[in-house]
């Protein structure tokens, strides 16, 4: 049964992940972009904690740490830019 | 694997990804950027908090310790998500991104738009010290 449910949940997040590009590619302004990249590293996240339990091994938790605080640092550097014209004052 | 637990780990699984799903649909479908703001901070972040607490009760269950990496996952994205909601927010006031019709107290984004300068804090800082 978990086998199936791994399955379903990986499916469901690369449906997300479809639609977070969606809005990556047509998004109006630059902060759409910006906020659809967002939501895909949080989806990726999520993708990897469900590859490290179809594996069943506690390796890939150091990369899904990673990959959040490199997102937010490169979301709030995107967002500061724009905000601000300079990423450091 | 008992089946109690494989239920319990499956069913917070699609839990989780049914809201992951929800937070990307509503990031589609939304109208606007401060309405679609809402979907992956809310939605997203509460799928992947369930994701996280199945992969700790099924490593607890593997390998019979609490791994605190997921913890520290979970903490990391509750603390920042408003976070950048909030720096995306004011970025896209800054940039006079276009509103739905019906969007309330329009009038207050000009005032939240006014930036103090960093000199003025200093005068200030130099005043009070005078003082």
């Amino acid at each position: 049964m978990l086998e199936i449910a791994v399955m379903l949940v990986a499916a469901m997040l690369c449906i997300a992940l479809v639609l977070n590009m969606w809005r990556l590619i047509i998004g109006p302004h630059a902060v759409d972009r910006i906020l659809a990249l967002d939501t895909m590293y949080i989806n990726s996240i999520a993708l990897i904690l469900l590859y490290g339990i179809y594996n069943q091994t506690p390796l890939y938790f150091e990369a899904a740490l990673l990959i959040a605080m490199l997102g937010f640092v490169s979301s709030v550097a995107f967002g500061k830019y724009l905000l601000r014209g300079d990423i450091i004052e | 694997m008992s089946f109690t637990i494989e239920l319990i780990i499956s069913a917070l699984l699609i839990f989780g990804g049914l809201f992951v799903l929800v937070g990307s649909i509503g990031l589609l479908r939304l109208q606007d950027f401060y309405v679609r703001l809402h979907a992956p901070t809310k939605a997203t972040t509460l799928g992947l908090g369930a994701i996280l607490i199945a992969s700790m009760v099924f490593m607890y269950h593997m390998h019979g310790y609490v791994s605190i990496n997921e913890l520290l996952i979970t903490l990391f994205l509750v603390i920042t998500a408003p976070v950048t909601a909030h720096i995306l927010a004011k970025a896209a006031m800054h940039h006079r991104v276009k509103l739905m019709e019906r969007t309330r107290n329009k009038h207050l984004i000009e005032s939240a738009r006014i930036q103090l300068q960093p000199e003025q804090d200093n005068e200030k800082q130099e005043q009070n010290k005078e003082v």
